[in-house]
């Protein structure tokens, strides 16, 4: 079985390498390029502990092929802090204790942070429908929802200041 | 976990996939938005030795009005459903079922395509297709065909695309000013199949129901268009005793699984009640 | 020293210590995708281990056919039982005094039981070669039913166990029978039934359950035989015990045998046992030489690893006229799957159970259970159990509704009148548990008044009263108490180790410490909290103490984290280790200040001399002066251990109050409102305390209203996915208000009793009463969960209540 060669932008970078047709994009992150914030649940595409952002979108990684993501672009968590500053999301998280055993965190702060792009000013409803593919078994979802209320008030208060 | 070893295609045109599927026939199948067919793979319920990506296909996306007629890329996601403004004007029963189908994540690669060639009962966009009174491009060698979506679905996994066609358009009439619709899923929780549900589309003139259209989602081995139901209500204003007789035309069609989400008499009971709750939703949005 | 002194007060502020909301410390690595997770770790060499499982209940098997698995490129081994033989690995000991099958020996007993290990290159290949293992399997009736395991004619299950009339826990009468296990007075109890005026029974079960947590279990096992020695990082909630255990196992010296839990993500009991996986990886590293890594999928770790409850209870209260309970008797029968696999002390085959008698004053009581064999995965204690205290408080919860509605008693009431007063404490209950303090009345009265209780006894008269009312209210109240903190080595021991834990701590000469314990986080916060104990009790900030767990390299030999016991038992050591050094450096300070240790007083983070408060000694200077010069007769450094032995377990409570709504068209319900307050004595950190309750709460809320793992008749597991295990996403997880009293145990260091189950165990029946309560107009007394939309539908259709 032939190998694919496929170009892939993660966090910013190219990589280059050659992979099976059926390696799982979360496979390829995980074992190929090490960086392994993103983690694997479930195997029916439930749980959301694997998303990550492709092409400015959230997704899951387990039910996406690498080959899929030639000449595309992937973030992940390890991406998230910039120049050693947290993003509002990790910021949001870490001040209203978002997370407890931290297995679902990378997918929550990666859906978060796009989810915030899309709705910068959510109800609370809306931020419980927005993170509806993330699962969580520690925090019942009432700290995370606070987290990502903190993150949209910094996120707004950035934009305001910037503006 | 692991998928089984696999070839992999990424044709560009609706062509070369054609192509492809003529040359490879029942070893190969397409890959849409992948989240069907992918965790079957990983859990080796499913084994193609090709997998047909058309996803890079610019021609099966985009939303565009020809006329009175949505004309909807078989590759569009249901989050492109969800955000189209041409949709919310037109048809916005589309943009609202697409936020009851799974989650955000998958919304962002499920196709609309996907869940309606897959033929799998559970699917939403069957029964959406059916009440709204849409039609299929389908494309083969042969070049296209267009299919009502009455017509298109016949069995579990079974409908009438072809082995070696592409479902490349979902043809939809815009609403008429007026026109009510609703959807009613009853699941389990997000993400979930629906244990029934049941999409309508209607007029009415003054307090009568004038034209409606309901067909029910999870409740047989395809999703069933409710025309005895139609009849019910059809002429007839929205009292308890015509939504009850209109509820009880479209349980007696169905033939649902049992499963764990319920068993016959609950799933048939739910169909009843959610034809009533989509009647009386559609109605209320009637102008 | 010519900086400004700061208050007390300030001080305290700054060494965020002991009751503290202060943000957690392991946090950083978590937000930036920097955790230590098993599956994140790779070793050179490494190969990859996956599993051949049975696809059937119950069968002989015939053949087991490697070829086609070996031919593959890139696969280094495939083991079965037969392999392991040699090695007398085929078979292991379980934690419950029975044995379990590593590798299926010939005979398959539930679905999905290990067949077969493959070893390979990588995960690809690994499951491509399972996949390529064939075995011929020759199907056996299952059981499934424990009340038909126990009929005469019953298909035989352990044939290893053929003609051993005794097993672990006494005697076996049946050959599908474990043990039977009793408690209390029989005599007493049949005498206060005999004579009572009113007696109410109901049958009820809780039924079979899994864990969940989102990290699947998994390990990397890795021994080097050029130093004869055994390292694996494991997912395991107790990884001394498992040191132990391989060290039985393998023959190594345990002093060659390192066993590193990184971090976890999320125990809930599913990691506490000694799993095949685990031995078959460690087996395989020993053989190949090299560092091998399983790591199991979601459907092998609902289908094959601990599971929780499957009690079926008949459980009976006697009383007078007027509500005053004089007798309890249960009667469980306990489905534990193919094989005892239970992690409970080892003298408590039903674990404490036997709380059973709740918060109430209860003069006579028995329980028995009987323990029986089914072809299903092995197990029964998980899932924030407190050791079957889960099973324990909602029989007692619902038999005392059961009696309220017998009595046409308010249920709020009727708790009230039986409550163990507060001056009761310390109260022996009929089953021998000295429970430390409690005040349940403060606590009612606090929860009655802050939802209005009789506001919504009224607003639920008038919706009964109204025929067309779409919805069914229910309120739901549980006033639980639980038992925590195993416990006292004297009757609580895991395979022979007592169950005590351990700290030891170092202070540093520049002033910052390194703390370890013998049990190991899951999320809980430990390196947060514990460093918070220290804190206060040392006066070192908790930002400069290293709180380190889960090596046993390292650690001081612990029993783990699960049942509560972190704060308990692991919290006392660090107290009482931290007093240790305390007592030292009172010592170190009296000689730099000059004067006697009596002259001394100690505040916040000094010693001060009294009546001068210019003269004092931070516990800083006294730690480099412990490295600089000691006074005489003291050795340098700056640092204790201690084990601690608890006296006895500890007892927070509970008052949980859930008001909810059922749709009477679909069946499905809205909680509307739930309200808990929760008592562990005294309170380390308030927001990581309210997280725990968020997630206890919201595991409760799944197990009580849509988790199940339903078995067929030939003992297939329907539903092991996630498509259909109910894990509740945002959407469907209510909002929680939480509240607390403090009733501090007296018999601990530091008056804490820990929480985390606490939730868990009273939210669930919390949920079942207030379904109950919607019904309970029309008689019903009782409805087994799960309460699913479609289970509470056929409630409704049955009693004619639905729309």
């Amino acid at each position: 079985m032939a190998k694919k060669l496929i170009s892939v932008t993660v966090n910013g970078r190219v990589h280059e390498k050659a992979v099976e047709p059926r390696t799982l994009l979360i496979h390829f992150l995980r074992e190929e390029l090490n960086l392994t914030g993103a983690h694997i649940g479930c195997e029916t595409s439930h749980c959301g502990v694997c998303t990550v952002d492709v092409d400015g979108q959230s997704v899951k990684s387990c039910t996406l092929l690498a080959v899929q993501c030639d000449g595309g672009q992937v973030d992940t968590v390890e991406g998230l802090a910039q120049g050693g500053v947290l993003h509002a999301v990790q910021e949001g998280f870490y001040k209203e204790h978002g997370l407890q055993c931290g297995f679902c965190t990378p997918g929550m702060l990666m859906r978060a942070a796009r989810f915030l792009q899309e709705n910068p000013n959510p109800s609370e409803d809306e931020i419980r429908m927005g993170m509806s593919g993330n699962l969580c078994r520690c925090t019942g979802y009432q700290n995370i929802i606070k987290s990502i209320q903190y993150a949209a008030k910094k996120l707004q208060e950035s934009a305001t200041a910037a503006a | 976990m692991i998928p089984p070893r696999f070839e992999y295609h990424a044709p560009r045109s609706v062509g070369e996939a054609i192509a492809l599927l003529g040359q490879l026939g029942s070893e190969a199948k397409l890959l849409a938005g992948g989240h069907s067919l992918l965790p079957m793979m990983k859990l080796r319920f499913a084994e193609p030795a090709h997998l047909i990506d058309i996803n890079r296909i610019p021609e099966l996306r985009g939303i565009r009005l020809e006329g009175q007629t949505l004309v909807i890329g078989a590759m569009t996601t249901e989050n492109e459903l969800i955000n189209s403004a041409l949709l919310q004007a037109h048809v916005p029963l589309l943009p609202e079922a697409a936020q009851m189908i799974a989650d955000p994540q998958v919304r962002n690669r499920g196709t609309i395509g996907g869940d309606i060639a897959h033929g799998d009962p559970g699917n939403d966009h069957p029964a959406l297709s059916i009440a709204l009174n849409a039609s299929f491009v389908l494309e083969g060698p042969k070049g296209r065909r267009t299919v009502a979506a009455d017509d298109f679905f016949l069995g579990t996994y079974m409908t009438l695309l072809e082995e070696n066609e592409v479902l490349c358009e979902i043809h939809v009439p815009a609403f008429a000013a007026g026109t009510g619709s609703a959807y009613e899923k009853l699941k389990r929780k997000t993400g979930d199949w629906a244990t029934a549900g049941c999409a309508v589309v209607m007029r009415r003139q003054g307090g009568v129901v004038s034209e409606v259209r309901i067909a029910l989602t999870n409740v047989a081995p395809t999703a069933l268009r409710a025309e005895a139901a139609e009849q019910a209500i059809l002429g007839k204003e929205l009292s308890v005793a015509n939504l009850q007789a209109a509820a009880d035309a479209a349980t007696a069609i169905c033939d649902p699984a049992e499963d764990l989400r319920g068993d016959i008499e609950y799933k048939t009971a739910m169909a009843g009640q959610m034809v009533k709750r989509a009647l009386v939703k559609a109605f209320g949005r009637c102008a | 020293m010519n900086a400004p002194i700061l208050s007390a007060e300030a001080r305290e502020l700054a060494l965020a210590g002991m009751g503290a909301s202060r943000l957690r410390k392991e946090d950083a690595r978590f937000i930036q995708g920097k955790g230590n997770y098993v599956d994140d770790i790779k070793m050179a060499g490494m190969l990859h281990m996956d599993i051949v499982r049975a696809p059937v209940a119950h069968a002989r098997i015939k053949r087991i056919n490697k070829e086609a698995a070996l031919a593959m490129p890139g696969v280094h081994a495939v083991l079965t039982a037969e392999d392991l033989k040699p090695l007398k690995l085929h078979w292991m000991p379980t934690l419950a005094g029975d044995v379990q099958a590593v590798l299926a020996d010939g005979k398959v007993h539930f679905q999905m039981q290990e067949v077969a290990i493959v070893i390979a290159d990588d995960r690809y290949i690994a499951a491509d070669a399972a996949a390529a293992v064939e075995v011929e399997y020759e199907e056996l009736e299952a059981v499934i039913d424990p009340y038909a395991a126990l009929q005469p004619g019953a298909p035989v299950i352990r044939e290893d166990l053929a003609g051993k009339t005794e097993g672990a826990h006494g005697k076996r009468d049946h050959h599908n029978h474990i043990f039977t296990w009793d408690a209390g007075d029989k005599a007493a109890a049949d005498a206060a039934f005999a004579n009572a005026p009113v007696t109410v029974s109901q049958h009820m079960y809780y039924p079979r359950v899994h864990p969940c947590p989102l990290e699947t279990c998994g390990c990397v096992a890795s021994f080097d035989p050029i130093r004869g020695e055994l390292t694996t990082y494991i997912t395991s909630q107790a990884p001394h015990v498992v040191r132990t255990v391989v060290s039985m196992l393998s023959g190594i010296p345990e002093s060659k045998v390192r066993i590193v839990s990184p971090d976890i993500g999320g125990g809930f009991g599913n990691k506490v046992g000694i799993y095949p996986g685990y031995v078959c990886a460690i087996v395989a590293s020993i053989v190949l030489g090299r560092p091998v890594k399983w790591v199991e999928d979601r459907m092998e770790n609902i289908s094959s690893t601990a599971f929780a409850r499957d009690y079926h209870m008949d459980g009976e209260l006697a009383a007078t006229p007027d509500g005053k309970i004089l007798g309890l008797r249960v009667n469980v029968i306990a489905d534990h799957g193919a094989f005892d696999a239970c992690a409970d002390p080892t003298k408590f085959p039903a674990g404490m159970f036997h709380i059973c008698s709740g918060s109430y004053d209860i003069p006579a009581a028995h329980c028995s259970v009987k323990g029986v064999y089914t072809n299903k995965t092995p197990g029964g204690v998980a899932y924030r159990c407190s050791f079957r205290v889960t099973e324990a408080v909602y029989l007692i919860e619902r038999m005392v509704d059961v009696l309220a509605q017998k009595l046409n008693m308010d249920k709020a009431e009727i708790r009230a009148k039986n409550f163990i007063q507060k001056e009761q404490f310390p109260y022996t209950s009929a089953f021998g548990f000295e429970y430390d303090s409690g005040d349940y009345q403060t606590a009612l009265t606090k929860v009655l008044d802050a939802v209005d209780y009789p506001a919504l006894r009224a607003e639920q008269a008038a919706k009964r009263a109204d025929p067309d009312s779409p919805t069914l209210m229910g309120i739901g109240l549980v006033t639980f108490t639980e038992v925590v903190g195993a416990g006292p080595s004297k009757i609580c021991d895991i395979l022979g180790v007592g169950m005590f834990d351990s700290c030891e701590i170092r202070i540093h000469p520049t002033g910052s410490a390194i703390a370890r314990m013998g049990t190991i986080t899951q999320g809980q916060g430990h390196q947060t909290t514990y460093a918070q104990i220290i804190a206060t009790e040392l006066g070192i900030p908790s930002e400069v103490i290293q709180v380190e767990e889960g090596d046993t390299s390292t650690a001081p030999y612990g029993l783990g984290t699960y049942g509560s016991r972190s704060t308990p038992v692991a919290g006392a050591a660090i107290a009482m280790a931290a007093r240790k050094i305390h007592a030292k450096a009172r010592k170190i300070a009296a000689h730099m200040l000059e004067v006697n240790e009596a002259d001394l007083d100690w505040e916040v983070d000094r010693f001060k001399v009294k009546g001068d408060d210019a003269k004092f000694k931070t516990m800083a200077e006294v730690a480099w002066q412990a490295y600089h010069q000691p006074p005489a007769g003291l050795e340098p450094g700056l640092e204790a251990v201690h084990y601690y032995d608890p006296p006895n377990f500890t007892f927070p409570f509970g008052i949980y109050l859930c008001v909810l709504d059922i749709d009477r068209a679909t069946g499905e319900t809205k909680i509307r409102r739930f309200y808990a307050l929760d008592d562990c004595g005294t309170r380390i950190n308030p927001m990581i305390i309210e997280g725990q309750i968020h997630g206890g709460l919201t595991e409760g809320f799944a197990v009580a209203m849509g988790q199940q793992m339903p078995y067929d008749a030939q003992g297939n597991l329907l539903g092991n996915t996630l498509m259909d295990y109910f894990l509740p996403t945002a959407v469907e997880t209510p909002h929680w208000e939480t509240d607390h009293t403090v009733t501090p145990s007296p018999h601990h260091p530091i008056g804490a009793k820990g929480v985390a189950e606490s939730p868990h165990v009273g939210s669930i029946p919390t949920f079942t009463a207030a379904i109950v309560d919607a019904f309970a107009h029309k008689g019903v007394t009782h409805l087994d969960m799960p309460h699913s939309a479609f289970r509470v539908w056929k409630s409704l259709k049955q009693h004619g209540l639905n729309l």
